[in-house]
């Protein structure tokens, strides 16, 4: 497995280079070194005296991808590319243009509150989706199941903004059982996670049941299950077991891969180096867990 | 079974005590603290740094400048901050012969402004004063070991304090001109401060050679500011520059020990970010004990304020409207104020209406909710907001707006020529920005009838104050011309209906604009409307923010939106946005139109050095003549800010270009209590009617199982 793990990590560097050169070059044909400078320095009564300067302190006034004026290695190494990309690799994000806050540190520090909705709104939600597909699957053709499909598809269809308004509308306007927004350090926390957790459980809830639905019906017409009955197991038990278990591979599939992304909230998602290697991460985690749950993979 | 029992406890405490939607902790009840909110992390406090609003109602109770305004005078009146007095130049020429006060501006080599502070000042508590028993500095050579524990400012054990010192004052002024700081003023004061060009380059060229970690500026005078004494300092200014004291009363001015420097140049704290962008250094009446932006900001009183008093008189109306029933109490009155991360305006509007927040902005969405325009077009406020004890202020923010042509490289809309005068004027009878702020603004904003707002020396009221070459004073109201005139002008300027009456080809115009998303297309479409009004083609170029200024550089554009909030209140901060020698292509400079009138510049040099008085008032008056019958920009609107209080919040008086109101404000908190309880009382019968929608579901469900289980069994016995 650790073969396995290294030539995936080996085959995801030329990856991460292509995304880095092309995230570096469409960010600079954008916002240019001039631009950046006059979006920190502001509009009043800036110079191209202190434009140069503040470029100049933050290494802005050096070429692109070569340096003519320099030699051997520091005609790659004296440029913009090298001084801002290379560090990505290690995952050193440097220092903010705008204050020199150091942006490592910053991470460390502001992704507790994105973690402490992610992880349990995942949690959550993947045991209510599953648990509410498998139920929709016990009373399947019935009018449960059939109000069950009409209610995720209704849930679908609505704006997930819908469900922010109409929830802080209830549970903080109407019922006043949370706080509408806001965050507590400690143990504290957990009132305010209510809320965005509930909201986002309901929000995920129609696609994730339809989704899981269709996984365990399928898997409900399998020879196993058919066995499973004929030796007198409960329906409970061949769903909630035999059933739940033959899914794994599947639903692996859609879940591992969004953990890493858990750790950094969807702002992070967006800087495209970062939501590359947080995607391959995912990636190779999927694939590792497939050993877990079915003794029949091998990783080679 | 005592498991779950505890298990089952722990359940019914925790859902017990979130049973409750107040966001604070219960110790906040009935205390002495201002509740607000931020809506994005504050890049700098750095006070050489700092240049926005949103910072600036953080730093301006924490920094005293020499100067500050008055809280209730208007118009705007400077008074001493951490000066005794605000000081008068004396005048000088080459040779260094002092010149009486009304001295020529020609004849003015330099200006001396010799500034005495108040003694016994001392700084707020804070770890870079802190030293042990030798007398050294605790915290100002940290090793690994002792920064290992060290995350924030609050970590330190031991904190201390000095007296303010002129030095300090000087000291931050060496700042403007340091390369790393890059202080968006220093291009500015680098052309008034004798001595301040020479110290940056010195600096720049020290840091590029020697990169020290720590720039020691004690070791590189400036020669145009020295100490005289630990309580006095002066600063030379080049030539006369009466505006310099509205730069004295802004942060860049603040004192700022060295000190502070050597402390947050530690490497270490560098790379916990902690540093002065992060945690200022003040004496004034509040200290920042907390900045987390995920959380909350924090101000504490001082416990080493110095001490001020609440004024003694006001402007017009103050003391009817209770504004002066405080007069000469001490200040700060309000021990902390709490500012929690609002990112979205429904819950900041939901928050302010279940009294967890004292005030708030009227966002476009709630507008309707909170303010009721009467048809003479008055705000007043909805009986539901009245009936809760809210009150509206409104007040006129030193901004302009402003659509400007290119008067320098388009012959079209811009120059000297009659037909292009004419032109503009059309335009500006035709752009209908009643109409655009009765729309798009919810009537929060005045027409602008020159660039100079409301508050601002100079700005007239009523028929004296009307552009008449787009109003008519009817029935005592300002009444904009009617579209015959804008198309009668465009006859004249020789494009009857529209068309160029030599060619007969349409005219077809060109407005280069900032945006473009989905959200613009009305506004984009209205500009359209009302050039189609004279028939006139409009055709709006949208573009981002950095395309957009690089094409007012490069003077490629015709018709142009943009605006201005003022430094300060002086009418020289809105027309040198239109003196010649300032233009944008020719000399990088702010009058983005790139009028030049040769007239006008020399008034606005006469203007610029002038007391305010009725000689000024007649130039001003002279120069806004020539700015509407020249027509270089349509005057747009001056933004209106309407803002929520509610009842237990008094003394508040916005005061746009001060920002240090909040040492005057008073809350009532027992008042805020009661509003709580009145107006948080839960409706929990939709939240029954879904449970037993629910348990309905279930027992039908368990039910359907028992059946078909029954059914299952009936099949096996009837099988055996």
């Amino acid at each position: 497995m650790f073969n396995y793990i290294l030539r995936r990590l080996a085959y995801a560097l030329p990856i991460l280079l292509g995304v880095n050169i092309i995230t570096f070059a469409l960010f600079f044909v954008v916002i240019t070194p001039n631009d950046m400078a006059r979006l920190h320095l502001g509009d009043k009564h800036i110079t191209q005296e202190q434009i140069q300067q503040w470029k100049h302190e933050r290494g802005y006034d050096k070429p692109l991808f070569i340096n003519k004026d320099s030699q051997g290695f520091d005609m790659v190494k004296e440029t913009i590319f090298y001084q801002k990309s290379i560090s990505l690799f290690f995952l050193d994000f440097g220092t903010s243009d705008a204050d020199r806050r150091d942006i490592n540190y910053d991470i460390s520090q502001r992704m507790w509150p994105s973690l402490a909705i992610a992880v349990p709104t995942f949690i959550v939600g993947l045991l209510v989706n599953i648990t509410m597909a498998m139920l929709l699957v016990f009373f399947r053709g019935t009018h449960i199941d059939t109000l069950g499909v009409v209610l995720t598809v209704i849930l679908m269809s609505i704006s997930s903004l819908f469900y922010i308004i109409a929830g802080q509308f209830l549970m903080s306007k109407l019922w006043h059982l949370a706080p509408i927004s806001g965050y507590e350090l400690g143990f504290d926390a957990w009132r305010f996670l209510i809320l965005p957790v509930v909201i986002g459980v309901i929000s995920g809830m129609g696609a994730g049941t339809r989704w899981y639905r269709s996984i365990f019906l399928e898997e409900i017409n399998r020879d196993y299950v058919r066995t499973a009955r004929a030796k007198g197991v409960p329906e409970l038990k061949v769903l909630f077991k035999h059933v739940l278990q033959n899914a794994m591979i599947p639903i692996l599939t859609g879940v591992v891969v969004v953990i890493p992304a858990l750790f950094m909230g969807n702002l992070i998602m967006e800087t495209l180096f970062l939501g590359s290697v947080l995607y391959i991460i995912g990636l190779i985690i999927t694939d590792i867990s497939y050993t877990w749950v079915d003794p029949r993979v091998r990783l080679s | 079974m005592r498991f779950t029992k505890t298990v089952l406890l722990i359940v019914l405490a925790l859902l017990t005590s979130a049973c409750d939607n107040n966001p604070y902790p219960a110790s906040f009840s009935d205390k002495n603290i201002r509740l607000s909110a931020f809506s994005s992390r504050l890049k700098y406090l750095d006070p050489a740094r700092s240049y926005s609003s949103d910072e600036y109602q953080f730093i301006r109770q924490i920094y005293e400048p020499p100067l500050q305004y008055h809280y209730l005078k208007r118009p705007y009146t400077l008074i001493p901050s951490s000066a005794t007095e605000v000081p008068k130049p004396q005048y000088f020429d080459a040779n260094g012969n002092a010149l009486p006060e009304n001295a020529p501006v020609e004849k003015i080599d330099h200006s001396l402004y010799e500034i005495s502070i108040k003694r016994g000042v001392k700084y707020q508590p804070h770890p870079c004063f802190a030293r042990n028993d030798q007398g050294q500095f605790i915290y100002h050579n940290l090793s690994e070991q002792e920064l290992s524990t060290l995350h924030e400012l609050s970590d330190f054990e031991k904190t201390g304090s000095r007296e303010l010192v002129a030095n300090d004052f000087v000291y931050q002024i060496k700042r403007l001109a340091h390369p790393r700081i890059n202080s968006p003023i220093y291009g500015l004061m680098s052309e008034y401060i004798v001595g301040l060009r020479e110290l940056n380059e010195r600096l720049q060229k020290v840091n590029d050679e020697q990169k020290p970690d720590y720039l020691d500026l004690e070791n590189y005078p400036l020669t145009g500011v020295e100490v005289v004494d630990d309580y006095t300092y002066r600063v030379k200014i080049k030539g006369k520059y009466p505006q310099f004291l509205y730069w004295l009363a802004m942060p860049f001015f603040a004192p700022i020990p060295p000190e502070v420097d050597r402390f947050y140049s530690q490497k270490g704290l560098i790379k916990r970010n902690i540093s002065l962008n992060w945690y200022p250094v003040g004496t004034g009446p509040y200290m920042l004990t907390m900045n987390n932006p995920n959380y909350r900001i924090i101000l504490e009183k001082n416990p080493n304020f110095h001490g001020e008093v609440y004024p003694l008189e006001g402007a017009a109306g103050d003391k009817e409207l209770g504004l002066l029933v405080d007069a000469g109490k001490p200040v700060p009155f309000i021990d902390s104020a709490i500012y929690t991360l609002e990112k979205e305006t429904i819950p900041y509007w939901n928050k302010f209406l279940q009294g967890y927040y004292d005030a708030s902005g009227i966002s476009s969405d709630n507008f309707d909710q909170a303010v009721a325009i009467s048809a003479d077009g008055n705000a007043t406020l909805t009986d539901d907001m009245r009936d809760k004890g809210i009150r509206l202020i409104t007040s006129v923010r030193p901004t302009i707006f402003y659509f400007g042509f290119n008067m320098m490289l388009d012959q079209v809309v811009g120059g000297t020529a009659e037909s292009a005068r004419l032109l503009r004027q059309a335009i500006s009878i035709a752009m209908d920005m009643e109409e655009f702020i009765s729309i798009f603004l919810n009537e929060r904003g005045l027409p602008a009838q020159s660039p100079l707002p409301q508050g601002i020396f100079g700005h007239r009221e009523e028929d004296k104050g009307i552009n008449p070459y787009v109003y008519d004073w009817v029935n005592g109201k300002a009444k904009r011309k009617p579209i015959e005139t804008a198309r009668r002008l465009l006859a004249q300027a020789g494009y009857p209906n529209g068309r160029n009456e030599k060619t007969g080809e349409p005219l077809v115009l060109y407005l280069d604009i900032t945006g473009g998303g989905a959200d613009d297309k009305s506004r984009f479409d209205w500009y359209r409307k009302q050039f189609a009004k004279l028939d006139i083609q409009l055709i709006v170029r949208a573009t981002d923010y950095s395309r957009f200024r690089e094409k007012i550089q490069k003077g490629n554009f015709q018709i142009f939106l943009w605006g201005w909030h003022a430094d300060y209140p002086d009418p020289e901060n809105f027309f040198f946005l239109l003196y010649g020698p300032h233009s944008k292509v020719k000399n990088s400079g702010e009058n983005a139109a790139n009028y030049q009138n040769d007239k006008f510049d020399a008034l606005f040099e006469q203007m610029k050095n002038m007391d305010n008085g009725e000689a000024r008032l007649k130039i001003i008056d002279e120069m806004i003549e020539i700015l509407r019958y020249d027509a270089p920009w349509m005057w747009g609107f001056h933004p209106l800010d309407f803002s929520l209080y509610h009842d237990w919040e008094q003394n508040v008086k916005p005061h746009p270009i001060a920002n240090n109101g909040l040492k005057y404000l008073r809350i009532d908190a027992k008042t805020r209590e009661e509003y709580r309880e009145k107006h948080n009382q839960p409706v929990l019968w939709p939240l029954g009617l879904i449970l037993i929608l629910i348990i309905v579901v279930i027992v039908l469900a368990v039910r359907l199982y028992q059946q078909r289980e029954h059914r299952k069994l009936e099949v096996l016995t009837q099988n055996n």
